[in-house]
């Protein structure tokens, strides 16, 4: 049988799709094995309660701010277009926008509120994520997966609360202090609050929760009827960000 | 290659044409290379705008690529011989288009390398996902097409009988790309600019006005520059449609206007306002968004006139205010207007870097040398004579 250059070139191309279809069809089946072999935490549902009458005494206090930028390398960037933020302070009124209201307290008017991810219950950010890079744990907390992130940025787009963070530059020369325990980031992709799952997974609070001198922060499982955050919720009015969109934050402010 | 041999015999124009192109795209590969090892914070993008121009501009693109279902619906579903000459070319076109697409979502990646991620872990439930997949399949979908057609007609026999399923499944293919990236922005929870029901047809409708409008202006380049001619009447047809895709897009935006400031919902009427008339004392897109006003107004007049319309160079101007009014529309507003402000009120505007529009001028010169090329290929095979451009 002879060969011509076409038919050659025809088999070639035939023989690579169906290499690739078979690297597909095996991708898909590991895609549906994963879920069940994956190490999980026990479900839960961690749950933040920030009480701001105690959280707004001191002013200016920037302490779990502090805390938690140190131990997660999360770099000091001056220009603020390009700045990588977990936790920090915004006026009540930009946090809160549908409490809209010119006669509200003196004690909420323009004070700043500590904002960070909100590990909503029903993530958009998860939803958008094209490769599952930013996924909900059982224990709730929104996780984020920064060495298989492409840097599409679609999760800032699609959270209502902007507590996301992209890498615009490398962030490794604006680092301060180094803690070798918790990994840097490289330039290119999306980081945000983990809820300090490394240290939940020992047994420990959140870092914010432990560096709040006011004990402003509780932090507990919503799961569990006897736990602080429950007992915090039923005793006083509490209110979340932007509970229309239907996200159902897991951050909930005493007010 | 295919037909290859076609494109790279020409006159002295047409070389100095494809190197002035290749000129181009080498600046805007340079500029890339220093995005690569800088980071995208080179370009004009911030936390509060996080997607600029490379994304507005891939998703105006999908739009002229799905416009080719404008000339494919009326010949092969309806028999439409008129549009027999210039079919081919909008196939053409929407390849080079889908490729611009690849390439703007390409230099938006902050980690382009790990792009494949995408397929390496399939996620039904992003959009992304699905854009990629319909891109894809839509980019394939026209090679195949053009290949087998062109093929057969240079052979001087009739396409082969398999083509036209292909052909017919190309058509609401078409319809999936640009509904597909219209759900990348009309889902999410806390960006009401974007969340909108008729996000997709606006998108559908800018679309089969700008690239139609497109595809007029280069059938007029063609018959200046070469002896083919598509006539009179196949531009006049699409002339047709160009007017009444650009009424339906000025009527779904007076749509949007009406129901944002009827309603009066503060977080709807901010980015209107934004772009309209600017936002405590922040107004940078303002004349931007009033040249699309103004443009879409004249050229709207000029194309429903049946004596503007039926002037041929009446015509192009109206169709270069058409294409330049949808390219500001989709192109700059409808995606950095979504971002101003940000979901904690704060206003952070928004201008490209001189870096960032090397390299989207770059991938406009990729687009364009694609086209050349396909034009020179298609019209050399069709005439059967090398065509002097």
């Amino acid at each position: 049988m002879r060969i011509d250059r076409r038919t050659l070139l025809r088999l070639t191309g035939v023989s690579l799709l169906a290499v690739a279809g078979r690297k597909v069809a095996s991708v898909l089946g590991a895609v549906v094995d994963s879920g069940a072999s994956a190490a999980q935490p026990p479900a839960r549902r961690w749950a933040m309660v920030i009480d701001l009458p105690k959280c707004l005494k001191e002013e200016g206090c920037t302490k779990c701010i502090a805390a938690c930028h140190r131990l997660h390398n999360v770099p000091l960037i001056t220009d603020s277009r390009h700045e990588v933020k977990w936790i920090w302070k915004a006026p009540f009124e930009n946090v809160f926008p549908s409490q809209e209201n010119a006669y509200i307290t003196e004690t909420l008017h323009g004070k700043q509120v500590p904002v960070f991810c909100n590990h909503c219950a029903d993530p958009p950010c998860v939803r958008v994520c094209p490769t599952q890079a930013t996924w909900k744990r059982r224990d709730g907390v929104v996780m984020m997966d920064w060495h298989r992130c492409i840097g599409c940025r679609y999760c800032m787009v699609a959270c209502p609360y902007g507590s996301r963070s992209f890498n615009w530059v490398d962030p490794r020369p604006h680092l301060t202090q180094m803690n070798p325990d918790f990994p840097t980031r490289t330039k290119g992709v999306v980081e945000k609050c983990t809820l300090c799952y490394e240290r939940l997974d020992k047994g420990q609070l959140p870092a914010c929760v432990d560096a709040c001198s006011e004990k402003a922060m509780v932090f507990g499982d919503l799961d569990d009827p006897k736990s602080e955050v429950r007992r915090l919720l039923e005793a006083r009015y509490s209110i979340r960000r932007a509970p229309e969109l239907g996200t159902q934050p897991e951050i909930y402010y005493l007010v | 290659m295919f037909m290859f041999e076609k494109a790279v015999v020409g006159s002295r124009r047409y070389w100095i044409w494809i190197f002035c192109l290749l000129a181009v795209i080498l600046a805007g590969l340079f500029a890339y290379l220093r995005q690569l090892s800088y980071g995208l914070g080179i370009t004009g993008l911030s936390r509060d705008v996080i997607w600029g121009l490379y994304i507005a501009q891939f998703t105006f693109m999908v739009g002229v690529a799905a416009s080719a279902v404008m000339v494919v619906l009326p010949y092969y579903l309806h028999n439409y011989k008129v549009f027999a000459r210039v079919t081919i070319l909008g196939e053409f076109l929407a390849i080079s288009a889908v490729t611009m697409c690849g390439l703007f979502i390409f230099v938006d990646m902050g980690q382009p390398h790990r792009v494949l991620n995408v397929l390496l872990y399939p996620t039904l439930h992003s959009m992304m996902f699905w854009d990629m997949v319909s891109l894809g399949g839509y980019l394939l979908l026209n090679v195949i097409i053009t290949l087998v057609t062109l093929s057969a007609e240079r052979e001087d026999v009739a396409p082969p009988r398999w083509i036209k399923p292909v052909i017919l499944l190309s058509i609401p293919w078409a319809i999936s790309i640009h509904t597909v990236t219209a759900f990348l922005y009309s889902g999410l929870p806390g960006r009401s600019f974007w969340l909108t029901a008729i996000m997709a047809p606006r998108f559908l409708a800018s679309a089969f006005a700008a690239g139609p409008a497109l595809l007029i202006l280069l059938c007029l380049a063609i018959r200046k520059l070469t002896r083919f001619d598509v006539g009179r009447e196949p531009i006049q047809k699409l002339a047709v449609i160009v007017t009444y895709a650009m009424i339906l897009t000025v009527f779904f935006f007076l749509l949007e206007l009406f129901t944002t400031f009827y309603s009066r919902i503060p977080e709807d009427m901010v980015h209107f306002e934004y772009l309209l008339v600017g936002l405590q004392g922040y107004h940078a897109l303002v004349p931007w968004m009033w040249s699309f006003i103004i443009l879409a107004a004249i050229s709207l007049t000029l194309l429903i006139l049946p004596r503007t319309r039926h002037n041929e160079s009446v015509l192009a101007a109206s169709c270069i205010m058409v294409f330049v009014s949808l390219w500001i529309e989709k192109g700059v507003c409808q995606v950095i207007g979504g971002f101003i402000p940000a979901p904690l009120g704060n206003i952070t505007e928004y201008a490209p870097t001189l870096p960032e529009v090397a390299i989207v001028v770059g991938i406009w010169a990729v687009g364009i040398l694609m086209t050349t090329v396909f034009y020179k290929i298609a019209l050399s095979v069709r005439e059967g004579y090398d065509v002097a451009y």
